[in-house]
């Protein structure tokens, strides 16, 4: 049974605080899904729970961990499906999958792109090149990345972008089956994916006035240069 | 080290695929080299002269050229991203694409830097010791440049940025690779300088990795 969890996450995003005080717990079989408006931060919370950004404060925990602790273990335990595709245009489907395999020491891989393949539908691409695939194409290329290996964690961020229907079906699927094996999904979408029952998490309701948040700012340094210094001047407390 | 493999396998693939950036390298070497000549006259001695530096030049300011595509690609198609989420050592995948880098670029470079040096009217006996420092040389050039490359991630008008960072921290390359030339030419023996461009070479394989997977994860901030 694993466990991922995050408590009082803050975002800054150059000068602008995305989000605050944002907590989160999921657990083997859960799916999460962000919603909010645009640049409200679901890329960037996927980005940090990914470990490609490291959040202004707050902690992320696998089964209790800290996982800045131990950022290869949590790679591993993860995969990550950001808005580009990552599919070079002179290398085969096969061959731009084969890397990530390898990169996981994944055994048997031809086998498992294979399966992978066959999963998304997409095994009569196996030796086209990345030029000549179709945003879908790719982006079916790109989820084929996501089923090599193990992993008990994906992050998808707009999985659907690109998708027809059909495609967005099997996705609901796919989805379905990593729960049923004990994977934990969070990701976002735009359109209705036919996922279970997922906990939806608004990132409307985590977004702070930079104002409000500076204020706050100011006053825990108050609060520690109070500490330090026995004798605090009054204009400061003001 | 499964990760170094794959992601070195790759990349030669993908030079392979596309030729034309190792060929440009040699050409633009070869096209600088063959400017000076043009430019200082065709009297022999003084090509003589000035040929090992020239030939180290061209050959800094080739290597140079190359840097923006060692990670730019990877950068704006996403994959350079799911390299640093992958549970393999950063400092490796980079290791391992440096070496890749190397062998499409700085390569080629010596193998057509006697010929140049031909071109260039140098006596023989300098061209074993030339060849022997380009070998310690470039190598550390296209580690030193990874830093740089990695540096101008998502900086707009990288090219002449790169240029700017690197060429300087080239200058002890080209300082002691033109030496060990020049010293073999005047008939000393050249150990020292090659010494000197084997401990750069140390130095920069210890070290560089570390820069650069530094600067790789600051770019995806």
């Amino acid at each position: 049974m694993a466990d991922f969890s995050g408590s009082d996450l803050t975002c800054l995003r150059g000068e602008r605080l995305v989000f605050g005080g944002l907590s989160f717990s999921a657990t083997s079989g859960d799916a999460i899904m962000l919603r909010g408006r645009n640049g409200a931060g679901k890329s960037s919370l996927l980005r940090l729970m990914a470990g490609l950004l490291a959040p202004r404060s707050g902690t992320l925990y696998w089964n209790g961990e800290n996982i800045a602790d131990d950022r290869i273990a949590h790679h591993g335990r993860t995969q990550y499906l950001g808005h580009q595709d990552a599919i070079k245009p002179v290398l085969t489907v096969r061959d731009n999958l084969r890397l990530w395999g390898q990169l996981r020491g994944v055994r048997d891989l031809d086998a498992a792109i294979d399966r992978a393949l066959d999963a998304l539908d997409i095994h009569h691409l196996a030796s086209v090149t990345g030029r000549y695939l179709s945003s879908g194409q790719k982006r079916r290329s790109a989820l084929a990345r996501v089923l090599i290996g193990q992993s008990d964690l994906w992050l998808l961020d707009e999985p659907t972008v690109g998708l027809d229907r059909e495609s967005c079906a099997e996705l609901a699927q796919l989805i379905a089956s990593f729960r049923k094996d004990g994977g934990i999904v969070i990701y976002s979408t735009h359109i209705d994916l036919d996922v279970k029952n997922p906990t939806i998490l608004d990132l409307d309701d985590f977004a702070v006035p930079m104002v409000e948040w500076l204020a706050e700012q100011d006053e825990m340094d108050d609060d520690q240069s109070d500490n330090a210094t026995s004798q605090s001047s009054p204009e400061a407390a003001q | 080290m499964n990760g170094f493999w794959a992601i070195l396998q790759r990349d030669l693939r993908l030079a392979m695929r596309q030729g034309a950036d190792s060929v440009m390298v040699v050409a633009f070497f070869i096209v600088t080299t063959t400017l000076f000549p043009f430019g200082v006259g065709p009297e022999a001695n003084i090509l003589a002269r000035i040929a090992s530096g020239v030939i180290w030049v061209s050959a800094l300011l080739a290597a140079m050229l190359s840097l923006e595509r060692v990670f730019q690609t990877d950068y704006e198609d996403g994959s350079l991203e799911l390299l640093t989420l992958s549970p393999v050592s950063l400092e490796l995948l980079i290791l391992g694409k440096v070496l890749a880098h190397w062998l499409t670029t700085g390569l080629p470079l010596i193998i057509a830097a006697p010929l140049m040096a031909v071109m260039l009217n140098m006596n023989q006996d300098g061209f074993i010791i030339l060849m022997v420092a380009m070998l310690l040389g470039t190598p550390a050039l296209s580690l030193i440049g990874a830093i740089g490359a990695a540096l101008i991630l998502g900086a707009r008008r990288g090219g002449v940025l790169v240029s700017l960072l690197v060429l300087p921290l080239y200058i002890p390359v080209l300082i002691f690779g033109a030496g060990a030339v020049e010293a073999a030419l005047l008939g000393i023996s050249a150990t020292a300088q090659l010494q000197i461009m084997a401990a750069i070479l140390l130095l920069t394989l210890a070290a560089a990795p570390f820069a650069t997977a530094h600067a790789v994860r600051q770019a995806m901030e």
